[in-house]
């Protein structure tokens, strides 16, 4: 019957009339092939993180049985040996991550309130798209630029003078190479910005208008505004986007290992050169002879994944937390 | 004027001082940011541009410390692995997303999405073990494939998202219009919605192939690399991200300036790609930024 | 007056809300009925029902049967979307599809199912839908101009003019001119007493002088309930509910 409406249908291009009951047959073939392939298609998706967990998990597992929890804590990493401990690298991940975030997050929340409080909508607009190129940016291409004018710089300039004032602490002793903590710390800095800066101009343009007014009423200056009613206002998502930056600051690979000197060494001072969970692997993996090497190798991996997952998680929902808010007040 | 009022005059004075003083500071913050993108952009020409002649476009690298040679493998490389992984990350990111769109109540669904934004949060190169794991192991060597598979396991979820959040903007009037013609739920999904949306959703899949296109560490030991020209699936491949880092890295001051021009050649295939397809959809509102 | 479509007891729930109490109303073939009532009366949820449009919503249910020349429209095995293209649908705001062209917009049902048309029958088809909705001499120069580019009225028409091309036989109009300015309001209402000939209406409208000026019969909705059905000259002069009454009058509503 359903056919006999179809050909009428196309030959004649007027529409049938079924003269009697059974006219409408169910004909939802095509709607439950394409139901079926987004299915098959969202699953592969899914089961690629799942895939990537437990493909990580299998090829540690000869590391993990092999140190068990003194992986964590272990400071040899010795291939020759075959002995391999975690900690320099944890190390390094953990300070390098903080100098950037010491230095992005003041320059972000800067950035942030500038885009959102002070320039007019067309420059805000267009300042947030610079910020946004620079996120753009392969990191490749940041590192080639660190080790040849970042990293001289650094040592020419501004590690003499951070030497000579701040030299009796361990942070700041010891030769001046361009190849640093510090250098990888400014220069993750520079590249998490960007991330900061838009997650943070985003949630304080959704801070509504009605509590900046409230501020501005009682005879605030802008700035006591902004702490009274903006900041506060935004502060999970203040928070949520630093805990973003760190994510991005643990995964970057590629531009730490060209500037932090790839040693498996922790030492104080800032000017030394070290190494980090993601830069140790770019470096050695293709070469990791040995199982228990490369197995190694990949729990570092399950490290830096297990903390950039945690991380990520918080982050979001503190974000969306802080932006979806708005949205709420004004119902 | 009493004492009392004179104090308060002055800590009024001081009090706006102290603002425009912050508000100063963070327009000085935001120009120190943006310093970094001005003065990379302006090294990148500065140190490559002069060494973009043809035969950089059309030799193969030179033998270790000769002078000369050229990046063509690397280029050709890297478009073949963003093309290969194009093929597979693009059509299953937006089928997910066209499933997350429709099914925006579904428990698979729920767990699709917090799948898609977790795995944005995972280190590129522990993507890169991954593919490692799955695709050079059981084939016993570096290849194309691999740095393929590892590319498009980062766009996936990218696509995904934006494919979704496009589907979502398309006004639900329009849907039910469609269906109430007596065209089938699915016709609707992409011959209205969909279609709607393509635009949109366009963009999400060039920007997420912008991304690629820079990524370093997930190549290293999955296409990992090779000196002579290429374009085998089943064999190493170059690409100009990890060649840049190579040469980068060497010792050889004839390399290294190959390395900046490698880096504008790549700076600039990006920057055209995020420039061009915000400049193609500057009108469309349907594009959200 | 034969009846082309008649609810038996219908109810319609929102999860577990329910919008609609056991309605039982006959539409009479080439006829417009109206359904009046108060904001949040129902009336929409009622001629979304007749189409089956109702279940499209998450959560959505319904209960009792929908006869279209006497064949229940809820049946099992019926397919919701043959229901559809026999009982076409206007709404409130006007949506022309914004990829298509004015031209394209009308032939989308036929062309988003697949049917392959020539293109001297697309044409003739178009023109014939876009006559019927008063549309066609306003346009004919500019089918292939983006369907967005019309004015309100004219969408609506648009609009029309799109359900009509694949012929239902009866034609829903939820709250087809709320979104309109007068004039247009009133071409649109001309066109629905030229449509009756071939079509039966059901028009939803808050607007209780379109129901008197246009309706043969009125139906008053209140609280998902069936107060009243009859004449719209008997309904507006000589109410035989209370409630019809103060509606009628203005005392609430």
């Amino acid at each position: 019957m359903a056919e006999i409406l179809e050909a009428t249908h196309d030959s004649v291009g007027v529409a049938a009339r079924p003269a009697h009951a059974g006219a409408f047959r169910a004909r939802l073939s095509g709607d439950r092939l394409f139901n079926l392939v987004t299915l098959a298609l969202t699953l592969v998706g899914l089961s690629i993180l799942v895939g990537l967990a437990i493909a990580l998990v299998i090829d540690s597992a000869p590391s993990i049985k092999a140190f068990g929890w003194s992986f964590v804590v272990s400071t040899d990493w010795d291939p020759v040996n075959e002995k391999f401990g975690a900690l320099p690298f944890i190390y390094g991940t953990l300070v390098s991550s903080t100098i950037a975030l010491a230095i992005a997050v003041p320059l972000s929340l800067g950035v942030a309130l500038c885009l959102s409080e002070m320039a007019p909508e067309w420059l805000g607009q267009r300042l947030g798209f610079m910020v946004e190129l620079l996120a753009a940016i392969p990191s490749v291409v940041y590192g080639l630029w660190a080790i040849f004018v970042l990293g001289p710089w650094l040592r020419d300039h501004i590690e003499p003078m951070l030497g000579k004032a701040l030299g009796f602490t361990p942070l700041f002793r010891g030769p001046q190479v361009s190849v640093s903590m510090l250098c990888a710390g400014v220069l993750l800095a520079i590249m998490v910005v960007p991330y900061i800066a838009a997650v943070c101009t985003d949630v304080f343009r959704a801070v509504p208008q009605s509590q900046r007014e409230a501020a501005l009423a009682l005879g605030a200056t802008r700035w006591e505004m902004v702490r009274i009613a903006v900041l506060p206002y935004g502060l999970s998502g203040v928070i949520g986007a630093i805990m973003l930056g760190l994510g991005r600051a643990l995964g970057e690979t590629i531009a730490v290992a060209m500037v932090i000197g790839n040693s498996p060494q922790i030492s104080a001072s800032l000017f030394a050169p070290s190494a980090t969970l993601a830069s140790v692997i770019a470096n050695e993996f293709a070469e990791a002879t040995s199982t228990l090497y490369l197995s190694s190798l990949v729990e570092l991996g399950l490290v830096l994944l297990a903390v950039g997952l945690a991380l990520n998680i918080v982050a979001r929902t503190l974000v969306l937390g802080a932006t979806q808010r708005r949205f709420e007040e004004e119902q | 004027m009493s004492a009392k009022s004179a104090s308060h005059t002055r800590r009024t004075i001081w009090r706006k001082v102290k603002s425009d003083l912050m508000m100063g500071v963070t327009v000085l913050a935001t120009v120190i940011t943006l310093l970094p993108l001005f003065i990379i952009l302006a090294y990148l020409l500065a140190k490559g541009a002069s060494s973009l002649n043809f035969a950089f476009f059309t030799h193969m690298p030179a033998p270790v410390a000769e002078k000369g040679g050229g990046m063509a493998n690397a280029i050709v490389g890297t478009l073949e692995l963003i093309g290969l992984a194009s093929l597979i990350g693009v059509p299953i990111g937006i089928g997910a997303g066209l499933y997350l769109a429709a099914h925006p109540g579904g428990r698979l669904a729920a767990a699709a999405r917090f799948g898609a934004d977790v795995m944005m949060g995972v280190p590129s190169i522990v993507i890169g073990i991954f593919a490692y794991a799955v695709v050079v192991r059981p084939m016993d060597g570096f290849s194309t494939l691999a740095g393929a598979v590892a590319l498009a396991v980062i766009m996936i979820p990218l696509v995904t998202r934006t494919t979704e959040e496009m589907l979502l903007l398309v006004p639900h009037e329009l849907r039910e219009a469609a269906l109430a013609l007596g065209v089938p739920a699915w016709r609707t999904t992409l011959w209205v919605v969909a279609r709607t949306a393509a635009s949109g959703i366009a963009t999400g899949a060039i920007l997420a192939i912008a991304r690629i296109a820079g990524e370093t560490a997930p190549l290293l030991f999955t296409a990992f690399g090779n000196r002579f020209w290429s374009t085998s699936l089943t064999e190493p491949i170059s690409s100009l991200t990890v060649q840049v880092y190579t040469y980068a890295i060497s010792p050889f001051p004839d390399w290294q300036r190959q390395a900046w021009a490698g880096a504008l050649v790549l700076t600039t295939i990006v920057l055209a790609l995020e420039l061009g397809v915000r400049w193609v959809t500057r009108g469309d509102t349907r594009v959200a930024r | 007056m034969a009846e082309k479509l008649v609810a038996r007891h219908l109810s319609a729930y929102f999860g577990q809300g329910r919008a609609l109490h056991d309605i039982s109303l006959a539409f009479p073939a080439n006829m417009m009925t109206a359904i009046i009532g108060p904001s949040g009366c129902g009336k929409s949820t009622l001629v979304r029902c007749l189409n089956r449009m109702h279940e499209v919503v998450a959560g959505a249910r319904t209960e009792g049967e929908v006869m279209l020349d006497g064949e229940d429209i809820y049946a099992p095995g019926i397919d919701p979307v043959q229901v559809r293209r026999r009982i076409g649908m206007v709404f409130q705001k006007p949506t022309p599809f914004p990829t298509m062209s004015i031209e394209d917009n009308v032939a989308a049902g036929l062309k988003l199912n697949g049917v392959a048309l020539k293109r001297p029958e697309r044409d003739r088809i178009v023109e014939r839908s876009l006559r019927q909705a008063a549309l066609w001499d306003e346009v004919k120069e500019r089918l292939r101009r983006p369907g967005a580019s019309l004015s309100g009225g004219q969408q609506q028409r648009l609009c029309v003019a799109r359900a009509l091309a694949v012929e239902p036989e009866v034609l829903l109009m939820d709250e087809p001119c709320s979104a309109l300015d007068p004039i247009s309001t009133a071409r649109i209402e001309e066109l629905l007493l030229e449509l009756k000939a071939n079509y039966t209406i059901v028009l939803v409208t808050h607007n209780m002088q379109q129901a008197a000026r246009t309706a043969d019969l009125t139906a008053f909705l209140y609280t998902g309930e069936l107060i009243e059905f009859g004449e719209t000259r008997q309904i507006f002069t000589n109410p035989a509910r209370r409630e019809t009454e103060d509606y009628i009058t203005g005392r609430f509503g």
